[in-house]
C-alpha cells in the first residue's frame, strides 16, 4: 500500500533537544487514532536545511514547512491539514515573508510546474527506502523494458536523441559519452556515478540520493546495459551518511528483487553496484582524480587524453556521470526522447535543478526548465532579496562560476547561457548577494577555498592560489596597490593556461568577472574604503581608539 | 609518422611522440623541472610550456602534449617564454628567501632556469618553511623546505628503482615528499641508492658527502666503471682538489642511470688515511717501510731461491677479480712466462668455477649468454640462488621493474628475499637441493609436452638419454627433497616453458655446492629443453660477483687455461702464447685456489703472490687458511689496505684502487668497458700494472709496451674473444665479447644460430645430497652470502661510516622457531658452531627464512662465517661448498662482538 502523504520530521540533534521525539510520539498516536497510519508515512531526516526553528516538519506533496512545533500541535495538523486539506498557517515555518512566498508558489503552480516533471518527481513523494514505492511510480520500468524487449543500441539511441547533457557542470552530451565507452575496445567496462558533491552551496545530488536512490541505480544499470559495463560504482561524498545508507539499502533490495546482480530480471545482462565513500577532497569530484581515489590511490587528476571513456577505472573504458544526469535517464527511456525535448531549449533540453542560495528570502532548490531566467529564479522562487535590501551580485554555477552584477538577470539559465559574458552554468547554483557583501572579501573566501582544495601536484594551482589569496588579502587589509588589480588577473590567467586540471583554471572566472563588474570596489579598497563595511583596514588603530574611549569613560 | 611544425621547421616523428621528446630529438631544448627521461610525462612543474597555434588556451606543456599532424608549435615565442617565466616565478616564490644566496646554487637546476629567464630574486610572501628536515639517512638529507614538488624522487623511486619509499603527504601548498606513513628515511624501506638525490633538481635531496654543496667547485667529472660487483655500472667520479668527492650515475648500457648505495656513496676508501702508501718488508718479524727497489728486489730474490729449491711449481699466485684485465693478464703472464708455472688462480674459484666448467661443457662458453638490457624484453624470469637486489642491486632493480611491467617472476631461494615479494611463484627450497628442483622442473615440462621439440632436434645432442633420466624426477619426489609444493613446481615449469622470452638468472646459491657444476648443467638442460637460448630475452645468466671476475677469467687467471679459455694442454694454444710472450707456458694445469692452500700447508709452495685478495676472510675454513699462509716461506701481498692477509706477508706492495688507474673491466654480461683514472695513487703507491711490468722486467721479460693500451693490445693478440677490441673502440658503451675482428660489433647474445661448442649438450644428472648433512649434534643448515651494504671482506666498504651505520655488525638470520630452540631473541647473542669452529654474533630473527636454515653474511671478520664453512669440493670445478654445512645454534655467552 502506497501512502498518500509523507511527512518528514527533523531529527537533528537540535530538533531532538527541542522535543522532536515527543512530538513524533503524539503525532503517531494521533494518526493511529484516526486510522491514518498507513496513508501518512513519517520519515526522519537529520537535516531539513533549517536551523534554530525547534521541531520542524515538512509535509509532502503539499511541500509545507511547519516549525517551532509543540506536541500539542500534532492533533491540529492532522485534523485541519491532513484530513481537511487546509494547512495550518499559524504554524508555518519562517517569517510572514516566507509564508507569503509559499502561498505565491502554490498559486503560481511553481511547485507543480517545476517539480514532478523529470528529475525530482519522486523526491518527497516516495519512501526512499521502499522498493515497492519506487516501483509504484514506474520505477525500474525502463530497465525492465530495456532488458526484456530492447537492445543496448536502442537505449543508447534514445539517450543520444534526447540531447541530455551532463549535469555535473561541463554539459557534455551524455549519449556521446556512452557511445564512446560502448565503442571502446575491451571486455570489462565500468559505470561510475559521481556523487562526490563538493561544490560549496550545491546539494542537489544529496537530495536525489536521499530522496530517490533507486532511480540512480536504475540509471546506472541502463548505462551499463547500453555500454556493455557489468559493474558500477557510486562514489559518494563521505559526509553524505544518509545517502550512503539509503544507497546501500537500495542496492540490497534491488539485488534481492533481481534488478541488479547476475542476470538482471532473468536476462543475460548482469550488473553489480558498489558504494565507495569519498574522504573529503574537493579534487576527487574531478572524474580522473575520482578514479584514482577509487583505485585506492592518492586522489590527483590524470592526464587527459586518454579520457575515462577509453582508459578509466583500472585502465578500462568507463562512464562517469553525475547523479542528476543519471536521474534524467529512466524518465527519458520511459517517455521517449521527444517527450524530454519538449522541455528546455534545443541545445539544452530538459529541466535543471537550480539552487538558489544566499541572501534571498527563501533559499532552496527547484527543478525548472532551462528556459527559466535568473530573475524568475531569484525573485520568483527565491522570493527576492531578504530584508528589503537590494541585489548586488550573483555568482552563477558554483565557486568556479562568474560573479555578475544585476545586468545578467534576464539571461535564461541554460548551458550556453552566460558563455559570451564569460560565465558557466556549472552545477546550477545561484549565490545571491545583497549590499552587505564585500566583493573583495567574497573573492578572498572563494580563493581560500581553492587554496585549501588544491592537490598540490602542479605548480600554477598550488602556488598560484597561494599568491592570489595573499594578493587579495592585501586589498582586505589595505596594503594593496592599484597595480595589484592587474597582477591578480595576470596570475589567474597564467594559472588558467598552465594548470594541469580544471581546479587550477577555476579561480580565473570568478576573479576576472569580479574585477570586470566590480573593479571600482577593488580600487576603493586600495584607498582604504570598503563600501560594505566588511573589511577593517586599521584594526590596531580602532582598538587603540576603543581603549582610549573606555579609559575616558571610566574617568 | 606524424609531421608537425616546430619553430617554423617541419619535423617528422613516430606516432605517440610528445612535443618534448620530438624537440629533444631535433636538438631543440625545452626547459623542464619534472620530466624523467624514459618515463611518461608528468606535467607537474608546468615549466615546459610551448605555444601551440589554435589550441584552446594558446599554450600547452610539451612533456604531456602528443604531437599531432599539422600541429604548429613554437618553443621560442614570447608568449611561451613569458608563461614559462611566470611559472618559474611562482616556483621561486615558494622557495626559501635565501635561495639566490644558496651555496648550492651551482648544482641547482631551478637556479639555472631562473637565470635564463632573467629572474634574480625570490618574490616575497609565501616561502615554504617549517617542514622538519629528515637527516636520518647516513648519505643524504631530505629537506622539504627546498622542495618544488616536482615528484621526480617519488617517480624515480617507484618506477625506476622500484623501492616505493616516497609518497606525497598532505595536499596543496602543505604537501611534501615523505616516506610513507610519516616514517623517517632510516625507518623506511629505502636502500640508499641515491637515485632520488640524482633526480632532485634542487637541494631538497642532497648528498652529505659534500659533492653537492661543492658542486660548483668540482674540477672534473671522470666517467668510469664502478668497482663494486659485476654489473659494471658506469658512473662519473667527481674530482675536486685532487680528491674524489662523490659519484653520480651515468647512462651506461648495464645500469641506465642507476647505481646502488655502494657505487653512489661508498668512496671514502679511495683517499682513506689507512691506505698503504709505501712498500713494507718484514724485518725482524715486523713490517717496516722500504723503497720500491728494495721490496721488488726481495720479491725477485725469494722467487729465484724458491724456484731453485722447489722448481717453478713451488711458486703460486692468486690474481684478482678486482684488478683490471691488463693487470690480470700481466699477472698470469708473470707466472706462466716469467716463472714457468700454471699455478695461477683467483677467487672465481670460490664463486663461479662451476659455471665456467658447467656451461663450457654444455654450451661451450661459461658466461652470461644474454645482455642485462634484455631483462626489459622478458615475459618470464627465473631467479634462483641469487639474492639479486642485494648482491647485484641494479640488475635486481631491473628484474623488479620487469615483474611490475608484467613479466612473470619465479624465485627459488631458501630465503624469502626481496624479489620473492614480486614473484608469481616462490619456491623456498632447502639449501643443497637445487639439482632435484631443476630436474623436477624439466620433468614437469616433458610431462606436459612443453619442450621445444624443434630446437632440441636441430640444435642439441644427448636429449634422449637425458629425457629418460629426468622423467623419473617427478615434482612430487622433488617436493619431498626440496621442501616445496609440487603444484608450485608445475606452475613454475608452465610459466618458464610457456613464455615467449624467458631468462634464467643465478648466482652462488647454485654454484657454491659440491653439486655446483651439476646445478649449473641442470639449469642449462632446462634452457635447452625449452629452446630458451640464443634468442633475445632468453638465456642462462650467471651473475658474476666481482667487478672484473669475468675479465680475470677471460684473460687467463685460471690454472688450466690461457687467455681466451684456450687449454694449457692444447699445444697449438701454447705455441700461440709463446709467439707473443717469447716463452712457452707449461702444459700441465696448475693448482686451484683451494689446492694452493693445501699445498702451501704441506710445504709444497714456497712462494705465494697474492694480488688484491683477502683469503683470510673470504676462503672456507679460515683456520686452515691461516696455517697454510704461515707455512709459506715467502708471502707477497699487493693490496690497497693492510688486510688480514697482508698482515702475514713478507713483502707488502701498495697498489692503486680503481679510481687511480686506467684499464678495462669486463662485466657479467661480457661487456669490456674502460676504467679511467680520476686521481693519482696515494703516496708512493703504484698502479698494479706498473708493479707487474717492473717485476717482469726484473725477470728479463719486459712487455713490449707497458702502457695500459699497449698491454691490452697484447692481450687482444692472445685472447681470440678480444681480438677485435682496442681501447679506442671501447670508448662509450664498450663491447661484448666475442669480438673477433676490428669491424665486429660485439656479441650481445651468445649461441645465436650455433652454440660455441657446436650443438648444445644435454647432460643427465642425479641429485646427490650435500657433503655435510644435518644430524642431532648439528641440526641446522648454514648458508652464507652477502648483503647490500657490504662488499666482500669490507676492506673498502668497512671504511665507509654510513655503511657501518646501516650494516656494520655481523648477524645471523634465523627463523623464530630456530631462535626459540636456541633460546635467543632478536638482537641477542647467538653462538653458531660447526665441526670446524664457532662464532658469536647477533641474532636477527625473521620469518623470511626456512626454519631449518641459518644465514650468515661472510663480510665480517669479527665473526667470520668462513670459520664455520667446510672445504668439501665440487669434484669437477673444485669449488668449495660454501652454501651448505651443518651447524648448531645456541645462546651465546657474551654480547655480540662489535
Amino acid at each position: 500500500m502506497i501512502p498518500l502523504m509523507h511527512v518528514i520530521l527533523d531529527v537533528s540533534e537540535e530538533a531532538v533537544k527541542a522535543g522532536a521525539r515527543e512530538f513524533q510520539e503524539v503525532l503517531e498516536a494521533k494518526l493511529r487514532k484516526e486510522f491514518l497510519s498507513e496513508d501518512v508515512r513519517i520519515l526522519e531526516s537529520a537535516n531539513l536545511g533549517v536551523s534554530g526553528r525547534g521541531v520542524c516538519l515538512l509535509v509532502y506533496p503539499d511541500e509545507v514547512y511547519y516549525g517551532n512545533l509543540k506536541p500539542g500541535d500534532a492533533a491540529r495538523i492532522v485534523e485541519q491539514h491532513f484530513i481537511n486539506g487546509k494547512p495550518v498557517e499559524e504554524l508555518f515555518l519562517g517569517s510572514p515573508e516566507t509564508r507569503r512566498l509559499m502561498e505565491w508558489r502554490r498559486k503560481e503552480g511553481i511547485i507543480k510546474k517545476g517539480r514532478g516533471r523529470v528529475v525530482l518527481d519522486n523526491v518527497g513523494a516516495v519512501d526512499p527506502e521502499s522498493l515497492s514505492e519506487y516501483r509504484s511510480r514506474d520505477g525500474f520500468k525502463a530497465l525492465e523494458e530495456a532488458v526484456r524487449n530492447g537492445t543496448p543500441e536502442g537505449v543508447l539511441e534514445t539517450v543520444k536523441e534526447s540531447g541530455l547533457r551532463g549535469r555535473g557542470g561541463a554539459g557534455f552530451p551524455t549519449g556521446m559519452k556512452w557511445e564512446a565507452v560502448k565503442d571502446a575496445p575491451g571486455d570489462r567496462k565500468y559505470v561510475i556515478c559521481n556523487a562526490d558533491e563538493g561544490e560549496p552551496g550545491t546539494f542537489k545530488d544529496r537530495i536525489l540520493l536521499e530522496g530517490d536512490p533507486f532511480r540512480i541505480l536504475e540509471a546506472m544499470a541502463l548505462a551499463g546495459y547500453a555500454t556493455g559495463a557489468r559493474e558500477g560504482f557510486v562514489y559518494v561524498r563521505g559526509e553524505y551518511r544518509t545517502s550512503i545508507d539509503r544507497l546501500e539499502n537500495a542496492i540490497r533490495l534491488s539485488r534481492d528483487a533481481g534488478y541488479l546482480g547476475p542476470n538482471v530480471l532473468g536476462s543475460s545482462f548482469s550488473f553489480e553496484v558498489k558504494v565507495k565513500e569519498g574522504a573529503g577532497a574537493y579534487i576527487c569530484g574531478e572524474e580522473t582524480a575520482l578514479i584514482e581515489s577509487l583505485e585506492g590511490k592518492r586522489g590527483t587528476p590524470r592526464l587527459k587524453p586518454p579520457y575515462p571513456t577509453t582508459e578509466g577505472l583500472w585502465g578500462r573504458p568507463t562512464v562517469v556521470n553525475n547523479v542528476e544526469t543519471l536521474a534524467n535517464v529512466p524518465p527519458i527511456l520511459r517517455n521517449g526522447a521527444a517527450w524530454f525535448r519538449q522541455f528546455g531549449t534545443e541545445r539544452s533540453p530538459g529541466t535543471k535543478i537550480y539552487l538558489i542560495i544566499g541572501h534571498v528570502v527563501s533559499p532552496g532548490l527547484v527543478e525548472m526548465e532551462t528556459t527559466t531566467s535568473l530573475r524568475e529564479l531569484i525573485y520568483g522562487f527565491g522570493g527576492g532579496i531578504r530584508g528589503r535590501r537590494r541585489l548586488k551580485a550573483v555568482q552563477v554555477g558554483g565557486s568556479s562560476g562568474g560573479i555578475f552584477d544585476p545586468s545578467v538577470l534576464d539571461e535564461a539559465m541554460h548551458f550556453d547561457a552566460l558563455k559570451e559574458k564569460g560565465g558557466i552554468l556549472g552545477s546550477g547554483s545561484m549565490l545571491v548577494m545583497d549590499e552587505t557583501t564585500c566583493i573583495v572579501d567574497m573573492v578572498h573566501g572563494i580563493l581560500n577555498f581553492f587554496l585549501h582544495e588544491s592537490c598540490g601536484s602542479c605548480v600554477p594551482c598550488r602556488i598560484g592560489n597561494e599568491r592570489l589569496v595573499r594578493a587579495v588579502n592585501g586589498f582586505r587589509t589595505g596594503s594593496a596597490r592599484m597595480s595589484d588589480i592587474d597582477l591578480l588577473e595576470e596570475i589567474a590567467s597564467a594559472m588558467k593556461v598552465a594548470s594541469y586540471c580544471a581546479l587550477g583554471q577555476s579561480p580565473y572566472l570568478p576573479l576576472a568577472t569580479a574585477i570586470r563588474y566590480f573593479r571600482e570596489e577593488f580600487a576603493e579598497h586600495v584607498n582604504g574604503k570598503c563600501r560594505a563595511g566588511v573589511c577593517r583596514f586599521n584594526v590596531l588603530k580602532e582598538r587603540q581608539e576603543a581603549q582610549r574611549w573606555m579609559l575616558a569613560m571610566s574617568r | 609518422m606524424i609531421t608537425f611544425t616546430l619553430n617554423g621547421r617541419p619535423l617528422s616523428v613516430t606516432e605517440g611522440t610528445t612535443v618534448l621528446e620530438a624537440a629533444r630529438g631535433a636538438g631543440v631544448e625545452i626547459p623542464t623541472l619534472c620530466h624523467i627521461e624514459g618515463l611518461e610525462g608528468y606535467g607537474g612543474c608546468r615549466v615546459c610550456m610551448v605555444e601551440v597555434e589554435g589550441s584552446r588556451t594558446g599554450c600547452a606543456p610539451a612533456c604531456t602534449l602528443e604531437t599531432a599532424p599539422g600541429m604548429v608549435v613554437r618553443t621560442d615565442s614570447e608568449a611561451a617564454f613569458e608563461l614559462r617565466k611566470a611559472v618559474l616565478e611562482m616556483i621561486l616564490a615558494e622557495h626559501p628567501a635565501d635561495c639566490f644566496n644558496c651555496k648550492h646554487s651551482g648544482a641547482c637546476r631551478l637556479h639555472e632556469l631562473a637565470a635564463r629567464h632573467g629572474l634574480t630574486k625570490v618574490p616575497s610572501g609565501i616561502e615554504r618553511s617549517g617542514f622538519p628536515v629528515d637527516d636520518s639517512n647516513p648519505f643524504f638529507t631530505l629537506d622539504p623546505n627546498r622542495c618544488i614538488l616536482c615528484g621526480k624522487c617519488v617517480r624515480t623511486c617507484a618506477e625506476i628503482q622500484c623501492s616505493d619509499v616516497y609518497t606525497f603527504a598532505d595536499r596543496g601548498c602543505r604537501s611534501s615528499v615523505a616516506p610513507g606513513f610519516g616514517d623517517l628515511l632510516a625507518d623506511s624501506r629505502c636502500v640508499s641508492c641515491g637515485s632520488c638525490v640524482a633526480a632532485c633538481p634542487t637541494g631538497a635531496l642532497r648528498p652529505k658527502d659534500g659533492s653537492w654543496s661543492g658542486a660548483m667547485y668540482v674540477d672534473r667529472r671522470v666517467r668510469t666503471v664502478c668497482s663494486y660487483c659485476g654489473v659494471g655500472c658506469q658512473l662519473d667520479l667527481l674530482v675536486s682538489g685532487g680528491r674524489v668527492v662523490g659519484a653520480l650515475p651515468a647512462d651506461g648500457p648495464s645500469n641506465r642511470g642507476r647505481l646502488c648505495v655502494k657505487g653512489r656513496f661508498a668512496h671514502a676508501f679511495i683517499g682513506h688515511p689507512d691506505r698503504l702508501t709505501v712498500p713494507l718488508v718484514r724485518r725482524d718479524g715486523a713490517l717496516v717501510e722500504a723503497t720500491w727497489d728494495e721490496a721488488l728486489e726481495r720479491v725477485v730474490r725469494s722467487l729465484r731461491s724458491t724456484v731453485d729449491r722447489l722448481g717453478p711449481d713451488g711458486a703460486a699466485g692468486l690474481a684478482s677479480a678486482r684488478c683490471t684485465n691488463e693487470e690480470n693478464y700481466l699477472f698470469q703472464k708473470l707466472f706462466r712466462a716469467g716463472i714457468g708455472t700454471n699455478n695461477v688462480d683467483h677467487c672465481a674459484r670460490l664463486c663461479h668455477a662451476s659455471t665456467v666448467t658447467g656451461l663450457a661443457a654444455t654450451l661451450g662458453s661459461g658466461a652470461m649468454t644474454n645482455s642485462i638490457d634484455e631483462i626489459d624484453l622478458q615475459d618470464a624470469i627465473l631467479v634462483t640462488g641469487s639474492n639479486t637486489t642485494e648482491t647485484h642491486p641494479v640488475i635486481g632493480t631491473r628484474i623488479k621493474r620487469a615483474a611490475r611491467r608484467g613479466a612473470r617472476l619465479i624465485v627459488a631461494d631458501p630465503r624469502r628475499i626481496d624479489l620473492a615479494e614480486e614473484a608469481e611463484v616462490y619456491l623456498p627450497l632447502k639449501p643443497g637441493t637445487n639439482v632435484a628442483l631443476y630436474n623436477a622442473l624439466a620433468c614437469a615440462i616433458l610431462e606436459e609436452g612443453l619442450a621445444d621439440r624443434e630446437f632440441i632436434a636441430e640444435r642439441t645432442e644427448g636429449y634422449e638419454e637425458w629425457a629418460a633420466a629426468v622423467r623419473s624426477c617427478t615434482p612430487e619426489k622433488a617436493a619431498e627433497v626440496c621442501g616445496v609444493d609440487a603444484r608450485d613446481i608445475r606452475r613454475a615449469a608452465r610459466i618458464y616453458a610457456g613464455a615467449r622470452a624467458a631468462g634464467i638468472y643465478y648466482a652462488m646459491g647454485v654454484t657454491q655446492h659440491t653439486s655446483g657444476t651439476a646445478g649449473v648443467m641442470s639449469l642449462s638442460n632446462l634452457a635447452l629443453a625449452c629452446g630458451k637460448l640464443g634468442k633475445p630475452g632468453c638465456g642462462i645468466n650467471p651473475l658474476r660477483g666481482q667487478n672484473n671476475v669475468q675479465g680475470a677469467c677471460d684473460v687467463g687467471a685460471l690454472p688450466d687455461v690461457l687467455p681466451g679459455y684456450r687449454k694449457v694442454s692444447d699445444p697449438a694454444a701454447r705455441a700461440a702464447a709463446a709467439a707473443v710472450w717469447g716463452r712457452e707456458p707449461p702444459s700441465e694445469p696448475g693448482l686451484t685456489v683451494t689446492e694452493i692452500v693445501s699445498a702451501a700447508e704441506s710445504g709444497r709452495i714456497g712462494f705465494l703472490y697474492i694480488m688484491g685478495e683477502n683469503p683470510l676472510v673470504s676462503d672456507p675454513d679460515i683456520g686452515h687458511v691461516r696455517e697454510a699462509l704461515s707455512a709459506v716461506d715467502f708471502l707477497v701481498v699487493q693490496d690497497i689496505f693492510l688486510t688480514e692477509t697482508a698482515a702475514l706477508a713478507d713483502v707488502v706492495l701498495p697498489a692503486a684502487c680503481f679510481a687511480e688507474k686506467d684499464g678495462t673491466f669486463t662485466n657479467t654480461e661480457r661487456r669490456v668497458q674502460r676504467v679511467r683514472r680520476a686521481v693519482p695513487p696515494p703516496g708512493r703507491a703504484r698502479e698494479d700494472l706498473d708493479i707487474l711490468a717492473d717485476l717482469l722486467e726484473r725477470l728479463g721479460l719486459p712487455p713490449a709496451d707497458r702502457s695500459g693500451a699497449g698491454v691490452f693490445a697484447e692481450l687482444a693478440r692472445t685472447a681470440p674473444q678480444y681480438a677485435g677490441m682496442s681501447w679506442d673502440r671501447l670508448e662509450g658503451g664498450g663491447l661484448q665479447w666475442p669480438c673477433p675482428s676490428p669491424d665486429h660489433p660485439g656479441t650481445p647474445i651468445l649461441h645465436a644460430g650455433r652454440f660455441t661448442r657446436g650443438l648444445g649438450r644435454f647432460v643427465p644428472l642425479a641429485w646427490s645430497p650435500p657433503a655435510e648433512e644435518t644430524d642431532e649434534e648439528y641440526p641446522l643448515v648454514l648458508t652464507t652470502g652477502r648483503n647490500l651494504y657490504q662488499y666482500h671482506t669490507r676492506t673498502m666498504t668497512g671504511r665507509e661510516e654510513g655503511l657501518s651505520i646501516l650494516a656494520g655488525e655481523a648477524y645471523a638470520e634465523l627463523h623464530p622457531q630456530a631462535a626459540d630452540r636456541a633460546g635467543v631473541r632478536h638482537g641477542e647473542t647467538l653462538r653458531l658452531s660447526t665441526r670446524r669452529g664457532s662464532i658469536e654474533l647477533a641474532a636477527r630473527v625473521s620469518e623470511g627464512i626456512r626454519p631449518d636454515t641459518v644465514f650468515v653474511p661472510f663480510h665480517y671478520a669479527q665473526a667470520a662465517a668462513n670459520i664455520l664453512t667446510g672445504t668439501a669440493l665440487d669434484p669437477l670445478a673444485k669449488i668449495p661448498e660454501l652454501k651448505v654445512c651443518s651447524v648448531r645454534a645456541e645462546r651465546g655467552n657474551g654480547r655480540a662482538p662489535s
